[in-house]
């Protein structure tokens, strides 16, 4: 009975639920069960299991894939908070598999290679929920109209340049609100180009943000990259590499999600911003011989 | 009277709007200053280990528990604010609860998400055909004599109530429902 509703409204509601429960917090990328553990202890509201965080995936270069399950069940039984993991973009093998393991969320990530030229993953036909990148609003939507239950900004990963993620979010947002203007012929002509069901524009227009939580993701590294992000509407934050590539991890994690928090309190983001130690290294965006946000528009 | 909600993380501008139905305005608390006026607080869902956390570095788990000691705090907590005001927690890696209410709750019972689930539940002397999800929900294992349950599910108690503390360990502020609140605000 459940199934057959959430199928015929084509939207994981229940997945939708869950990222609810999220907002407010930082995902973090975990690579062992005990950077796991770490993560759940410094306050983070899920972990995302992966073999590479995408700094590594960037310099290592080759084919990133789904991780091994058998890392993802040890991190499974390591924490208490929600397990998510990534997929590659329209590998609905991989997705299958990471549904049968009982994660909590799947990531089609634009950090792992494009398994996929054409298509998506038909995230409809899944009772797991997906989270799927965007660079903006055409992109978001055509991902919520595949089923997608959360939205993130795609950002530029493994970077620790927060640049992207910023353009990203505004971008959305500016889209959303010049939504607003645009008459019902406009509105049409808007859903036609970007490959969007006309009832999800009229629905972004009317609520005036997106029907699904939003968070960011991509080139996040410091307590105040996260409250900057946090200030300019986001309601959760995914940090990649930016926690176990610094100096003092535990550290790290715990600013940050304090950071999170307490965007708007510029004494506690100085508090924790001080004596944290180096960041992880960051990269120039035009220096980038290869841009993961453009794979899988 | 003034309605805070607990607003480090998880589902509270969801509760808000169940509240904004109701004409009522409410402030997010965040510091044991924003508890001061406070007479009615919601604590909402998310996950608790991350709650608890906040509520120990901020210190407003004392006070909470002072307030409601002293009869000027009621306090409705859904689903991993339930887990927070239960007396005991069980399962893995368990925060450390206010103890507000005589039930042991075991966290993530039902499994992960692909178990979490909807349901419409009736609650005692109150509202027949409650909409809830329950996601990543805890069960009940035990509620103590003093523990009055108003709505159970499946055979496991799901809403209960001690004096001015009211737990559910699903989530009616996501389906829009406000019958729950409506009574939390009359306790």
């Amino acid at each position: 009975m459940l199934q057959f509703r959430l199928v015929k409204k084509g939207r994981n509601i229940l997945g939708e639920d869950l990222a609810k429960m999220l907002k407010g917090g930082v995902i973090m990328d975990v690579v062992t069960a005990k950077q796991a553990r770490i993560a759940e202890k410094a306050g983070a509201c899920a972990v995302m299991a992966l073999e590479r965080v995408p700094s590594d995936i960037r310099a290592q270069g080759g084919v990133a894939r789904m991780s091994d399950p058998k890392l993802i069940k040890e991190i499974q039984k390591a924490v208490s908070i929600p397990v998510m993991a990534k997929v590659r973009i329209g590998h609905t093998a991989e997705a299958r598999i990471l549904e049968s393991l009982n994660i909590d969320f799947i990531d089609e990530s634009e950090v792992l290679t494009p398994a996929d030229p054409f298509d998506h993953v038909a995230k409809k036909d899944f009772k797991i929920p997906f989270v799927c990148g965007a660079t903006n609003l055409g992109e978001a939507l055509r991902r919520i109209d595949e089923g997608a239950a959360m939205i993130r900004t795609k950002g530029e990963a493994g970077t620790g340049n927060v640049v992207e993620a910023v353009r990203h979010l505004k971008l959305i947002n500016r889209e959303i609100a010049a939504l607003k203007k645009m008459s019902a012929t406009q509105l049409a002509a808007y859903a036609k180009k970007e490959r969007a069901s006309l009832d999800l524009v009229k629905k972004v227009k009317d609520l005036q943000r997106l029907p699904v939580v939003t968070f960011v993701a991509g080139g996040i590294a410091t307590p105040a990259d996260a409250a900057l992000l946090m200030q300019l509407g986001a309601e959760g934050v995914f940090v990649g590499s930016g926690i176990f590539k610094s100096k003092d991890p535990a550290k790290f994690a715990h600013a940050i999600v304090q950071a999170t928090v307490h965007y708007k309190d510029a004494n506690v983001l100085a508090k924790v911003s001080t004596g944290l130690g180096l960041a992880m290294p960051g990269l120039e965006i035009s220096t980038l011989p290869a841009r993961m946000q453009e794979r899988g528009l | 009277m003034k309605v805070g909600i607990l607003a480090f993380h998880g589902d509270f501008s969801e509760h808000k709007a169940v509240l904004g139905s109701l004409g009522i305005t409410s402030i997010e608390v965040r510091t044991v200053d924003d508890l001061a006026g406070v007479q009615k607080l919601i604590i909402p869902g998310g996950e608790s280990t991350v709650i608890a956390k906040f509520l120990r570095e901020t210190k407003l788990d004392r006070a909470i528990i002072k307030r409601v000691r002293r009869k000027t705090l009621s306090i409705f907590g859904t689903c991993a604010g339930a887990i927070i005001l239960a007396r005991k927690i069980t399962g893995r890696n368990a925060p450390k609860s206010l103890g507000l209410i005589d039930i042991t709750v075991d966290r993530n019972a039902y499994g992960s998400q692909l178990q979490s689930f909807e349901a419409s539940i009736d609650v005692k002397d109150l509202a027949k055909s409650v909409d809830v999800a329950f996601i990543r929900a805890p069960i009940i294992t035990r509620a103590g004599r003093r523990t009055n349950v108003l709505a159970t599910h499946k055979g496991h108690p799901v809403v209960a109530r001690q004096k001015n503390i009211l737990i559910a360990t699903c989530h009616p502020e996501v389906r829009g429902e406000t019958r729950l609140h409506e009574y939390f605000l009359k306790m």
